[in-house]
């Protein structure tokens, strides 16, 4: 184990350490930390030039004021309108896909691999013109859909990288095993290999969810009104009118972040296990 | 039973009535626009006086956010064109006009008079001699100051007359003596900086010149440019420190609570600041001072506008609203309850609003012309590279050099002379 | 089962010649929905963006539902060449790239900092990791308020160690290093999780054998520990740089580019061009989109290149 274990060292390092690391956290999320106070400070403590003292009450009101007084809720409701169905697309999509390049040695499998690959990389900028325009042309600017259509198409490169990588981990004789039993290949996918994939699903499910939902560039680009922007886009037009509210502001970012935070902390294991992928070998 | 019978009747008559209210079918105009909601109260009121003046026909407003309002026009337009969009005269409207999506309604202006009752903006409504809006607001920009800050600076207030240049860069050392800017603005939207630009420039060279400039006529590195900058130069230092990292309503914040003395602004401010805890008691007006003796004064007022497109499917009775628009009755209602100036020579203001009062003699006795603004009477992508000329200027007087050759590159690209 | 035995027995050769063809087919249609998804949008609209690059089009079509655009060769790329704009952008991504490579050295201290087994670290971890998890809308309005003039943390703290404010949005010589700051937090984050990972799997026995023959501290870590974290240096490179050239939202959020242009960067300036305020220049858009792709492909390339070598040794 790398670095010596601190049991292994003088209790005096023990102590250090231990002191070390809430004293590290603390200042690593400090300003997170500033941000979830001042989402709860009242505002007159703001307009007196009380930032950082103690807050003269705790003001859920901001929260209230947010939810009654603004769009938000609307807008969280829009950006699950475009994640759930990504999620699902991506998978559905990248399952099938993997399943086809890790199963079947055609001569094209490492070109479209490789083509997946290299797509998922690309900049979101070299996209933006024609797949703006092309929503716009297909009536479906500013839907859940034009923008989840897209999201699903893109994530698609990343999900087929893992699902393949993964089914090449499986068991191939078990494969071999099926054909030599006459299983038609539709079904090896379907009751054979599907089945083992529930890691999988599971830990891109997490990851898409928290990409697409801290999504803003496409949300920006395919979107416009409270009817379908997402949270982040919304967050940002709010943004521009609550200038100089920072209670408003903060209370808004902490709700934001809130659902990918608690998918995070539900689903650490497999969020961590998808990020990680090809960091070990 | 008789009873009976009539309640019946009577239901029946309900029911043909609504039916055949229904199947009359109103004629419909579609308006989209990207209303605030005050204004968007006073144009709900506007429509429904036009609705009862003509019941058979049906206007649907559609209200946009104002900054999704300039990506979704260039759409609707090609895609879902409705009969009305609103959108700014001048420069602004060129691009929409050029790719036909804008109507021309010389029509309406000339039957209903308009060249003589909004006289004031017809060169702005105006493209390749035919008209393409229809004006019915604006509001007069100019100094707001806070007379809180003088009496603590212990400076003389100004009087109706305005003061001097000179006296006003005099004012500013007692100012910042005071540890009160002199001027305040927030630069993070870069167009408060061209309203400072545009007064100085009007002033030191007059109405001719400015628009010259934004029509990239007039050289950045000639003498007249040169001398503009030079007075910009000298109100530089007063300027509020940290502009370019706040938003205008920030540094507004800094002119209520007296941190600042003057704000150069349009008359919609007026409401942030007494949202701030102002009132008229402490709250002033000037016009901004002379610079160059003799030049006739301009001021900038940039007005709104509705157009006919030309994908409308009812372009008939959108005329008709149109022209309804433009009356002086219609637009000194909408005024009134927004807080701002109509366009329409025959309309009124509330003589009780000071401010109002002021910008409307400010603007009738602007003997130079009236400017619509730097980034309306310019070019979009000319306007956006000057703001940044503008803004690093005032954080960076010492790229003067820079900054012009920079300007000029641009005009020299953009106007090929 | 009977049936299908019958089928077999009464005519081998066509059954087996229908599953070699259904093993032929079979890939394709388990690629087609995808494949199909991802040349629509990804594919094909790289394409366009190249050939837009060509154009002069300000994103209308008229009344007929013409395209408007005109033909204008490589006038784009030569006015690239001479628009000072575009030199920041490009400077700026410059900066961007190799300030974020500092996200590696910081994320494997802090993975060497947490790679223990005291009680709590679980959480530890997790909270260490939590900036990455939220979306870079949010980070941006975090740090913009951390800035903030007069008020915000930082700009206190200069206050009181120099006697003078310093409001870092503001000033254009700083703003890119402030923001590529806000960037670098959900950065090391992540490659702090990917090191971990990688710790994690370090072979135990070498370790011990390494610290037998003396080896600690600093030459443990460079000659022992290092090689066996390359999977994990390298995935670390990739996205890192990958989110230096995506750096859109941050500039967006916090400064929109300014103060005057001073910490746009490519991907933003492309955005305002084609979309933003001063726009309607679709293929002057296209043409910096087309750069900023180039530069990607360098390193897109390097990992497909790895990739391949690793898929053939296989």
């Amino acid at each position: 184990m790398f670095p010596r274990p601190i049991q292994q060292s003088s209790t005096g390092a023990q102590w250090l350490y231990s002191i070390a690391l809430p004293v590290a956290l603390l200042l690593w999320l400090f300003p997170l930390l500033g941000v979830a106070l001042t989402s709860l400070r009242p505002a007159s403590d703001l307009a007196q030039g009380n930032y950082f003292g103690m807050p003269s009450g705790i003001a859920w009101e901001n929260y209230i004021y947010i939810f009654t007084e603004t769009p938000i809720g609307q807008y969280m409701v829009n950006s699950l309108w475009v994640t759930i169905p990504t999620v699902i697309g991506a998978v559905s999509l990248s399952l099938m896909t993997g399943f086809a390049l890790a199963v079947y040695g055609f001569r094209a499998n490492i070109l479209v691999f490789f083509m997946f690959v290299a797509g998922n990389f690309v900049p979101f900028q070299i996209l933006m013109v024609p797949v703006r325009d092309m929503t716009l042309q297909l009536g479906m600017y500013d839907t859940w859909y034009g923008l989840a259509l897209f999201h699903i198409a893109f994530q698609t490169g990343f999900c087929t990288l893992f699902m393949r990588n993964f089914i090449k981990a499986l068991p191939f004789e078990l494969i071999e095993a099926a054909r030599v039993e006459g299983v038609t290949e539709w079904r090896i996918f379907w009751y054979i290999v599907l089945p083992l994939m529930r890691p999988a699903i599971a830990a891109l499910s997490v990851l898409v969810f928290t990409f697409i939902w801290n999504d803003f560039f496409w949300a920006t680009v395919l979107t416009q009104g409270v009817d379908s922007q997402p949270i982040t886009a919304g967050l940002s037009s709010l943004n521009g009118q609550w200038i100089a509210q920072w209670h408003l502001v903060s209370a808004g970012s902490i709700l934001a972040a809130l659902p990918p935070v608690a998918m995070f902390f539900l689903m650490q294991k497999h969020f961590i296990a998808g990020l990680t992928l090809g960091a070990v070998k | 039973m008789v009873h009976k019978k009539a309640g019946a009747l009577a239901l029946a008559a309900a029911l043909m009535l609504s039916t055949s209210a229904f199947a009359q079918d109103k004629r419909v105009v579609t308006w989209n626009a990207d209303y605030d909601p005050i204004p968007l109260a006073a144009t709900e009121a506007l429509i429904a006086d036009f609705e009862a003046a003509n019941p058979e026909i049906d206007v649907q407003l559609t209200n946009f956010d104002h900054e999704g309002y300039k990506n979704a026009i260039r759409n609707f337009l090609t895609a879902d064109p409705p009969d009305l969009a609103n959108w700014y005269a001048a420069n602004r409207m060129r691009p929409f006009v050029e790719a036909g999506l804008f109507a021309d309604i010389s029509d309406v202006w000339a039957n209903n008079g308009l060249t003589e009752s909004l006289a004031s903006s017809v060169l702005s409504s105006t493209i390749d001699g035919k008209q393409y809006a229809i004006p019915y607001t604006y509001y007069q920009w100019g100094i707001y100051y806070n007379r809180d800050a003088y009496a603590a600076a212990g400076v003389t207030p100004p009087g109706p007359e305005g003061v001097s240049w000179a006296d006003f860069l005099a004012n500013c050392e007692k100012f910042k003596a005071a540890g009160i800017d002199c001027v305040t603005t927030g630069s993070v939207a870069k167009w408060p900086v061209a309203g400072i630009f545009d007064y100085l420039s009007l002033r030191t060279n007059g109405y001719q010149f400015h628009a010259d400039l934004a029509g990239g006529k007039i050289s950045w590195t000639s003498p007249e440019a040169r001398a503009v900058f030079a007075e910009f130069g000298k109100l530089q230092p007063f300027v509020t420190e940290n502009h370019a990292a706040i938003d205008w309503q920030d540094a507004a914040a800094i002119f209520t609570q007296g941190k600042a003395a003057h704000y150069v602004m349009g008359n919609f401010a007026v409401g942030v600041f007494k949202e701030g805890g102002m009132t008229n008691d402490n709250l002033g007006f000037m016009v901004f001072p002379e610079i160059t003796p003799g030049i006739a004064r301009a001021e900038e007022a940039p007005t709104d506008t509705v157009h006919l497109t030309s994908g409308a499917q009812n372009p008939d009775d959108a005329k008709l609203l149109l022209a309804y628009i433009a009356s002086a009755e219609a637009q000194t209602k909408w005024n009134a309850a927004v807080g701002q100036l109509p366009t329409n020579s025959g309309s009124t203001v509330d003589a009780a609003d000071p401010f109002l009062s002021a910008g409307f003699a400010s603007l009738s006795s602007a003997t130079g012309g009236i400017a619509q603004f730097w980034d309306r009477d310019a070019d979009a992508e000319y306007a956006s590279l000057g703001m940044d000329g503008f803004q690093q200027f005032l954080v960076q007087p010492e790229e003067l050099e820079a900054i012009l050759e920079r300007l000029e590159q641009a005009r020299l690209r953009l106007f090929p002379q | 089962m009977a049936n299908a035995t019958d089928t077999v027995a009464a005519a081998p050769m066509p059954r087996a010649a229908s599953r070699w063809n259904q093993r032929k087919l079979a890939p394709w249609l388990f690629l087609a929905p995808g494949l199909f998804m991802f040349a629509v949008y990804v594919l094909w609209p790289i394409v366009q963006s190249i050939s837009l690059s060509f154009y002069d089009w300000n994103g209308l079509y008229n009344r007929d539902g013409e395209f408007t655009g005109r033909f204008i060769g490589l006038q784009n790329y030569r006015e690239l060449g001479t628009d000072p704009a575009f030199e920041v952008s490009l400077w700026n991504n410059l900066k961007w790239l190799v300030l974020y490579m500092l996200a590696l050295p910081i994320g494997l201290f802090l993975s060497i900092f947490l790679n223990q087994t005291v009680r709590g670290i679980r959480l530890y971890k997790s909270l260490f990791f939590f900036p990455f998890v939220i979306s870079q809308v949010v980070v941006g309005l975090i740090f913009a308020w951390f800035y903030a003039p007069n008020f915000g943390l930082f700009y206190l703290l200069t206050e009181w160690i120099t006697g003078d404010g310093t409001a870092i949005l503001a000033d254009p010589d700083l703003v890119t290093y402030g923001i590529i700051a806000a960037g670098l937090w959900p950065q090391i984050a992540y490659v702090m999780i990917l090191y971990l990972t990688g710790l994690n799997n370090v072979a135990p026995d070498q370790i011990e054998a390494a610290r037998l023959d003396g080896a600690k501290g600093w030459k443990m870590l460079w000659y022992v520990v290092l090689p066996q974290l390359r999977p994990a240096t390298f995935i670390a490179v990739i996205v890192t740089v990958i989110g230096a050239l995506r750096s859109f939202d941050l500039v967006s959020i916090m400064t929109s580019g300014g103060p005057f242009g001073s910490s746009r960067v490519l991907s933003f300036y492309m955005y305002e061009m084609a979309l933003g305020e001063i726009g309607l220049r679709m293929g002057y858009g296209a043409a910096i989109a087309v750069v900023l792709f180039a530069i990607m492909m360098i390193f897109i390339s390097g990992f497909i290149w790895k990739m391949w070598r690793d898929e053939t040794q296989r």
